[in-house]
């Protein structure tokens, strides 16, 4: 008994030393980023201050954060390339989508977590400058050409800097459309004629940022009267799913799940990704007549240790690299004149000429109502 | 008074992770919406707590969660027998599949579903595609396998001999079961339906994914509140509802468990063995297969897509995932991706095993007069409210709480494997106490009047017996790690994604490869999983049990 006693305490011990060295091979998050820790926060906090108000403007460097959301993403090697042209050292923090960013910095606007922002949209722009997030640039910044008409309606000291654009539109499966024989919808109308009963399917407005811009859409074309549309969509059996994922990839007929939906709410650049391999057509197409604009803006931090390093990093995302990046790399288009585009979205990609739109401060101060009524309508 | 001292001395640490990292920021976000503009004014909050649609999301949260529980542990309770008890073959395989559901990220899980459910699906005919029914389905397919996991750690450490010797007194197996198994594992029982309820009462993209927009739960409607209104008084309501549920909760779960204070003690050293499968073990058995297949489905339905190219087998989306990608959407290879989860995942682990074992032991002492067994009581319940608390709230309370002094954690890599932590910290404790309180006092009192000072009472009398749990609880909290989102996505930096944000943002976007890989990723991640948690549960000692 004795020897069996000893042995297993051994084994005990083995195992545990085991545990222990995996534990410690394996354990980084503190090791493997400890460099990043010594140029970072805290002690930046005293020293970034004193070399904020001695800086001058074209002295560069240092370290600028930048707060996005969670769909940020652009290649690395772009980045690098502004780290080395300006000493900047970039450190991207992404988290939430772009309602949680816009709320996260309303709430730690006294202390904010970084330097600059980039993916507030034209639907929360509004909520961002009212509490007075954004610092105005020094002088009137230039922007590249071609942007100047994507500038948030009222912000008259460009503070919200346009990156990208993108519209939200009906999209329909023009190979299920052909194979049954019917016609395709082209307008908001046509989705409420019972010819289309139960082939629509969308994200809701309350839980989804392109359910909410569809209902934007709805407003800006029917206006008081948009409920009443809403009414008749749940009559012609429309489903309404939490997120764009489920209502995309889950329900819609050219998505990943391979639902049973040929109508769905999505972007005007997806049929650049529903071509099939060796086709040179895609099998989906855009209503250009039910689209809402979106737009994307970055801006500089009031309250930024490094006000000149945030300036720089909102001029290089309008900048040609970034802009030609975009719709590879975030799935928008960019908004800057004269940026070539991919192959396919240049084929498959269409743009509206003339899409909804309602005023920013009016989505601001009606959000609430709306989304209250939209709740009450589609779920009665 | 050493006592007292040694008391606070083993709590103090876990206390002041909780404090910092928990309790700070919920006050923090609560505090916003008592006082809007810095003036105290709880008219705002009080005025939501009146409204029917609130008395509405509070009755769907409460009565989903409470059916989801009940059925986790009718589903649960045969399994935690059958692969805890049992000497099936393949059981350490399949209860490391068990945990696979516990990883999946819910938005791929949820797309699974809708596949079987679904219009068009197999099974369509049920008509339960966003319905509560398909929620419920969904919250116990994520949570049986805490009741089969916390459960059957205790089961398998329960001394076999009072019910052999009941038996041999000529009791039959259900009046064993019902006399002296069932009070036994009273305890874990009420532990893990506790964490069950917890679970499912904050489960968010459940509710989301499988309800649609027509139902609400009180977490879904804090997220809306907060994120997309900024509406901090009413979800300062809904968050001071929820801590109220849950408080309520744990009294009672705590009330059960106090009148159950178990007899049944164990032999240090020797949990029971394995038994061979009997005829009587049938229904058991069956029914643990009939949960596994219930469970593979949507698993199996994910498997299959990420290998099914355009009507073929193939392993294009497998190897579109390791192919170095210039630009797109995966910023970081996949490999990468994973090691950036395995490692937070690590860090979690050791956390919420340190501060778990600590808060273990400091719960199950032997208390010295009624102030004394109050004050452990509490602090096994503070623990567990962190599972109960909106993660929305404690995600936001972290930002605007943490923003100065040496308390600036703001950016600090430690915050992601510390949230992590926090939510593992239950299961740990809810799988070690009930084997810790099963031990009998006098064996340390022996060992220590045999010259042992208290850690090496620790060592040669707690620890032989909470090996075991100790493992399980580790591939528990591993898991949790590894599979949790909401926190993750909300706190992590850019330089380290993790494998859930990389598949989240491939099935976030268009295209049939993107869904492939997305789903080619899911399976990795989720075979890793089962593979670690095997190879951990290898790591313990075979003679425990053996001989």
């Amino acid at each position: 008994m004795r020897t069996l006693r000893t042995v297993r305490t051994t084994a005990r011990a083995r195992a545990a030393v085991a545990l222990t060295v995996l534990a410690m091979a394996t354990s980084c998050s503190l090791v493997g980023t400890g460099d990043d820790e010594a140029a970072d926060p805290g002690a930046g906090d005293t020293t970034g201050d004193a070399s904020d108000t001695s800086g001058t403007a074209g002295e560069l460097g240092g370290e600028v954060v930048l707060l996005t959301h969670d769909s940020f993403a652009l290649p690395d090697r772009l980045v690098a390339d502004f780290e080395a042209e300006t000493g900047i050292d970039l450190a991207i923090r992404p988290g939430g989508d772009a309602g949680a960013l816009t709320n996260r910095l309303v709430l730690s606007k006294d202390n904010p977590q970084g330097d600059a922002v980039f993916g507030i949209d034209n639907t929360f722009a509004s909520r961002a400058l009212d509490e007075g997030v954004l610092a105005a640039p020094a002088g009137s910044p230039a922007w590249p050409a071609g942007v100047e008409q994507y500038a948030l309606p009222g912000d008259d000291e460009q503070r919200l800097a346009p990156v990208d654009t993108g519209n939200v539109c009906v999209n329909v499966d023009t190979s299920w459309f052909a194979e049954n024989g019917l016609e395709e919808p082209e307008t908001l109308d046509d989705l409420t004629d019972p010819a289309y009963e139960g082939l629509f399917v969308t994200p809701g407005a309350a839980t989804s940022s392109p359910g909410l811009a569809f209902l934007l859409s709805t407003v800006a074309e029917y206006g008081e009267d948009w409920p009443d549309y809403w009414a008749d969509l749940v009559e012609n059996d429309v489903q309404i799913t939490s997120g764009w994922t489920d209502a995309y990839q889950g329900s819609f007929t050219q998505g990943g799940g391979k639902g049973r939906r040929p109508i769905v709410l999505s972007y005007d650049s997806s049929p650049a990704f529903t071509v099939a391999e060796g086709s040179d057509e895609s099998s989906t197409r855009a209503l250009l007549d039910t689209c809402f604009q979106q737009v994307e803006y970055a801006g500089v931090l009031e309250g930024a240790e490094n006000p000149d390093g945030a300036a720089a990093v909102v001029a290089w995302l309008q900048s040609p690299q970034v802009q030609a990046a975009l719709p590879e790399s975030m799935y928008v288009f960019p908004v800057a004149d004269g940026v070539e585009l991919p192959a396919d979205w240049a084929r498959f990609a269409e743009r509206p000429t003339d899409p909804y739109e309602v005023d920013p401060a009016e989505v601001a101060a009606e959000r609430d109502d709306w989304l209250r009524e939209w709740t009450d309508v589609t779920t009665r | 008074m050493r006592r007292a001292l040694a008391l606070l001395g083993l709590a103090a640490l876990p206390l002041a992770v909780l404090g910092v990292f928990f309790a700070l920021p919920v006050a923090g976000m609560v505090g916003r919406g008592f006082w809007p503009d810095g003036v105290f004014d709880p008219g705002a909050v009080l005025e939501v707590l009146g409204r029917p649609r609130v008395h509405r999301v509070l009755w769907f949260t409460v009565w989903t969660a409470g059916v989801a529980t009940a059925a986790a542990l009718l589903l649960g309770l045969p399994a935690a027998y059958a692969l805890h008890r049992l000497a099936l073959p393949l059981r350490g395989l399949v209860r490391g599949l068990l945990l696979v559901p516990f990883v999946l990220p819910t938005v791929v899980v949820g797309v699974a579903f809708r596949q079987l459910l679904g219009e068009g699906g197999p099974l369509a005919g049920l008509g339960l595609d966003g319905t509560p029914a398909a929620i419920v389905l969904g919250l116990v397919f994520f949570n049986v396998a805490v009741v089969v996991r916390t459960v059957g750690a205790a089961w398998e450490a329960l001394d076999p001999r009072p019910g052999e010797a009941a038996s041999a007194l000529g009791a039959s197996p259900a009046q064993v079961f019902r006399t002296v198994t069932l009070p036994a594992l009273r305890p874990a029982i009420t532990g893990a339906a506790s964490v069950v309820f917890l679970f499912c009462a904050t489960g968010f993209g459940v509710v989301l994914t499988l309800g649609g927009t027509r139902y609400a739960s009180v977490e879904t409607e804090i997220y809306l509140l907060t994120t997309n209104l900024l509406d901090l008084p009413a979800a300062a309501a809904l968050s001071l509802l929820q801590l109220v549920v849950v408080v309520g909760l744990l009294l009672v779960a705590a009330r059960t468990r106090r009148a159950s204070t178990s007899v049944v003690r164990r032999r240090v050293g020797q949990a029971a063995r394995p038994l061979r499968p009997r005829w009587r073990d049938t229904p058991q058995v069956v029914l643990t297969l009939l949960l596994l297949v219930a469970l593979a489905a949507p698993i199996a339905a994910l498997v299959v897509g990420s290998l099914r190219v355009d009507g073929a087998w193939s392993l294009a989306y497998y190897r579109a995932l390791v192919a170095p990608s210039e630009d797109g959407l995966l910023a970081v290879p996949v490999a990468e991706a994973m090691l950036n989860s395995l490692r937070t995942a690590v860090d979690a682990t050791w956390m919420a095993l340190l501060l778990g074992g600590l808060v273990a032991l400091t719960v199950t002492r032997r208390s010295r007069g009624r102030a004394e067994r109050r004050v452990r009581a509490t602090l096994d319940g503070l623990f567990m409210l962190p599972l109960g608390v909106s993660a929305v709230t404690v995600g936001f309370g972290l930002l605007i709480t943490l923003d100065s002094g040496v308390l600036d954690l703001r950016d600090s890599p430690l915050l992601v494997p510390v949230a992590q932590a926090l939510v593992a910290l239950p299961l740990v404790v809810r799988t070690l106490v009930p084997v810790l309180t099963g031990i009998d006092d006098r064996q340390r009192q022996a060992a220590a009047s045999l010259g042992a000072g208290p850690l090496r009472a620790v060592l040669t009398v707690d620890l032989p017996v909470v090996w075991r749990p100790l493992l399980a609880a580790a591939g528990f909290a591993f898991a949790v790690s590894l599979g949790e989102f909401g926190a993750t996505a909300f706190l992590a930096r850019d330089d380290a994604p993790t494998l859930p944000v990389a598949i989240f943002r491939l099935i976030g976007h268009p295209g049939l490869l993107n869904y492939g890989m997305a789903l080619a990723a899911s399976v990795l991640l989720a075979a890793t999983t089962a593979l670690v948690v095997l190879v951990v549960e290898r790591l313990r000692v075979p003679a425990v049990g053996a001989f």
